[in-house]
C-alpha cells in the first residue's frame, strides 16, 4: 500500500514538474504569464499616487556594507581611461526626441541642486541595502533638454558590458519625473565608489534594483523601445525575461 | 460520551431506524469546491515558484535591511532547493518570477471570492466558526485523542467540521494566506511607496520576507497533515466529495463497539 502511494505521488510529482517545465518552454503559455506583468503595473499605477514616495531613512538606519551587484569594475579600456583621469572627462549626452541636445560635464552635474536620499535598495533576488544617495532630480535634466511631446520612455545607456553586450535600462515618463528619481553621483557622502556605479547611477526607488542602471554615459529619450537592442527595454530583460516593470 | 448532534444539518433523509450503509449526502457546496481545486494548483505553484526564487537569495534576516554583509537568521548555502522541489526545475529567478506574480492574481482573488461568498451564504460563520463548546479545552483534547486513534467521526458528525479542522481552516483562510498575500506585498518596492503601512506593518521588507517564508512552510505543513487525513479517513470518499459535493456517510458504530 504504502509503496502504491509512493509510486503514485512520484509519478505525479515527477508529471507535475515534466509538465512545468514544458509549460515553461511553450511560449503561448509563457505569454499568458508575462501578461500578469501588465495587470500588475496596471493595478499598482492606479493605486499609487504619482508622486507616492518611497520611505526615506535616517542615518542610522544605513547599511553596514552596501552590497553591490551587477558589475563591479567595467572592464574596458575607455572606462579604465576614465577612472585614470578621476572621470574628469567623464560627460552625460541626453539625446534623442528632445529640443536640445545636451552634453553635460560631471561636474557641471555635481555642482547642480542636488537631492540627498536615504532609500532601501531592493533585488530582485530578494536581499536589500539602505544608502544615501546624492544627484540630481532626472526631471530637471529632462527639462533642460526639453522633451518631445512624441518621448514615452528615457533609455539608460551604460558604460558597463555582459560579455559582448552593453548595459543599458529604461523607464516610462512617470518613473522619470518622480521626485526621487535622480541622477546620483555621490553616495554616503562621497563620490559614488566604482562597484556601485561611479560616476553616475540612476535611483529609481518604486523599482527593483536591476532597473537603477550604473555608469552612465548617454540618456536617450525615445517614442518606443522597439529597435533597441533585443527590444524590451533593458538587458536583463532581453537576456532573461525579467519584467520591465519592475515595481513588485 | 457522544456530543450533541446538531439539529441544522443539512440531511437529505429522515433517519431511518437502522443505519443505512449508503447514504449520501450533500456536503461541499459549489465556491468551496471551486476555490479548493484552484487551490490545489495555484498554491503548489507558489510553493514551487516560491522555493525556486528563494534559491537566488537562501537567506533570511530581521528588519528593513538585510544582504550578504548582514546577519541572518537563517542561511543555506548554494542553491538549496532540490529541482523536483522547484518551478522551473533548473535555476532560473526570471521565470519563477513569472510563475509566482501571475499565479499571485489566482490565489488573491480566490481568497477575495471565497471570503465574500461565504461570509453571504454564511459557510463562514455556520460551518467554519467554531463554536463556544467545541473550544472547551476537555473537547479539543477530545478530539486530539480520536485523531491520534485514528478514530472518523461516523454519521452525521462525519458531515460537520470538527475542532481540530476548524482550527486548521480558520487559520490557514484568516490568518496564513492573508499573511502570506501581504508580506508578499511589501516585497514590492512600488506598493511600499503606495501603502507605506504595509512595511510598518511587518517591521521592515527584509521581516516581511522572513514571514512570508514561515508562512509558506506552515501552509506546507498544513497541507502534507490535510493530505496524510484524507488518505486516512477514505481517500476515494473524500476526494470524491470534494469533486461532486456528495459524500457517503460513514454509518455510526453498533453501540458498545466504542467503548
Amino acid at each position: 500500500m504504502i509503496g502504491r502511494r509512493r509510486f503514485i505521488a512520484t509519478g505525479m510529482s515527477g508529471l507535475l514538474l515534466g509538465g512545468c517545465d514544458r509549460l515553461n518552454n511553450n511560449a503561448q503559455f509563457r505569454g499568458v504569464l508575462r501578461s500578469a506583468e501588465k495587470l500588475t503595473m496596471a493595478t499598482q499605477r492606479l493605486i499609487s499616487p504619482r508622486d507616492a514616495l518611497a520611505r526615506e531613512f535616517g542615518e542610522a538606519d544605513l547599511s553596514p556594507i552596501f552590497r553591490s551587484n551587477g558589475t563591479a569594475m567595467p572592464g574596458t579600456p575607455e572606462y579604465a581611461k576614465h577612472l585614470a583621469e578621476n572621470f574628469a572627462n567623464w560627460r552625460l549626452a541626453v539625446d534623442g526626441l528632445v529640443a536640445k541636445p545636451l552634453s553635460i560635464p560631471i561636474q557641471t552635474l555635481r555642482s547642480l541642486p542636488r537631492r540627498t536620499q536615504i532609500t532601501r535598495h531592493d533585488c530582485v533576488e530578494g536581499w536589500s541595502a539602505v544608502g544615501k544617495w546624492h544627484g540630481v532630480q532626472l526631471s530637471r535634466i529632462l527639462n533642460a533638454a526639453g522633451l518631445s511631446t512624441r518621448a514615452r520612455y528615457i533609455v539608460f545607456h551604460c558604460a558597463d558590458r555582459f560579455g559582448d553586450k552593453p548595459y543599458y535600462e529604461s523607464i516610462d515618463l512617470v518613473d522619470a519625473f518622480h521626485p526621487q528619481t535622480i541622477l546620483a553621483w555621490g553616495m554616503n557622502g562621497h563620490l559614488l565608489p566604482v562597484r556601485n556605479g561611479a560616476p553616475l547611477r540612476l535611483r529609481v526607488e518604486r523599482q527593483l534594483g536591476y532597473k537603477h542602471a550604473k555608469y552612465i554615459q548617454r540618456i536617450a529619450a525615445v517614442a518606443s523601445l522597439a529597435g533597441i537592442y533585443g527590444g524590451k527595454g533593458g538587458y536583463w530583460e532581453d537576456n532573461a525575461d525579467y519584467e520591465w516593470y519592475a515595481g513588485i | 460520551m457522544d456530543q450533541a448532534m446538531p439539529v441544522d444539518e443539512p440531511v437529505e433523509e429522515e433517519p431511518p431506524p437502522a443505519p443505512l450503509p449508503r447514504r449520501v449526502a450533500y456536503r461541499h457546496r459549489l465556491p468551496t469546491r471551486l476555490w479548493h481545486w484552484i487551490n490545489a494548483l495555484t498554491v503548489f505553484v507558489m510553493l514551487m515558484s516560491g522555493l525556486m526564487i528563494f534559491n537566488a537569495h537562501p537567506r533570511l534576516y530581521w528588519g528593513r535591511f538585510g544582504a550578504n554583509f548582514d546577519q541572518p537568521w537563517l542561511h543555506f548555502k548554494g542553491r538549496p532547493m532540490p529541482g523536483w522541489a522547484t518551478i522551473p526545475s533548473t535555476y532560473n529567478l526570471a521565470a519563477a518570477r513569472r510563475w509566482h506574480l501571475a499565479f499571485a492574481w489566482l490565489l488573491v482573488a480566490g481568497l477575495v471570492l471565497f471570503l465574500i461568498t461565504s461570509l453571504i451564504n454564511r459557510h463562514a460563520q455556520r460551518d467554519l466558526a467554531p463554536t463556544r463548546d467545541e473550544v472547551r479545552p476537555s473537547h479539543i483534547l477530545e478530539d486530539i485523542r480520536d485523531h491520534a486513534r485514528l478514530h472518523f467521526p461516523t454519521g452525521d458528525a462525519a458531515l460537520r467540521y470538527n475542532i481540530l479542522q476548524k482550527l486548521s481552516y480558520v487559520g490557514v483562510i484568516f490568518v496564513l494566506l492573508p499573511l502570506m498575500i501581504l508580506t508578499g506585498l511589501t516585497m514590492s518596492p512600488a506598493m511600499d511607496a503606495a501603502w507605506p503601512w504595509l512595511v510598518e506593518l511587518f517591521g521592515g521588507r527584509q521581516s516581511a520576507r522572513s514571514i512570508h517564508f514561515i508562512c509558506a512552510a506552515l501552509l506546507l505543513a498544513f497541507i502534507i497533515v490535510h493530505l496524510v487525513m484524507v488518505l486516512l479517513a477514505g481517500p476515494i470518499n473524500e476526494i470524491g466529495s470534494m469533486i461532486t459535493g456528495r459524500f457517503r456517510v460513514p454509518p455510526d458504530q453498533p453501540e458498545g463497539s466504542s467503548p
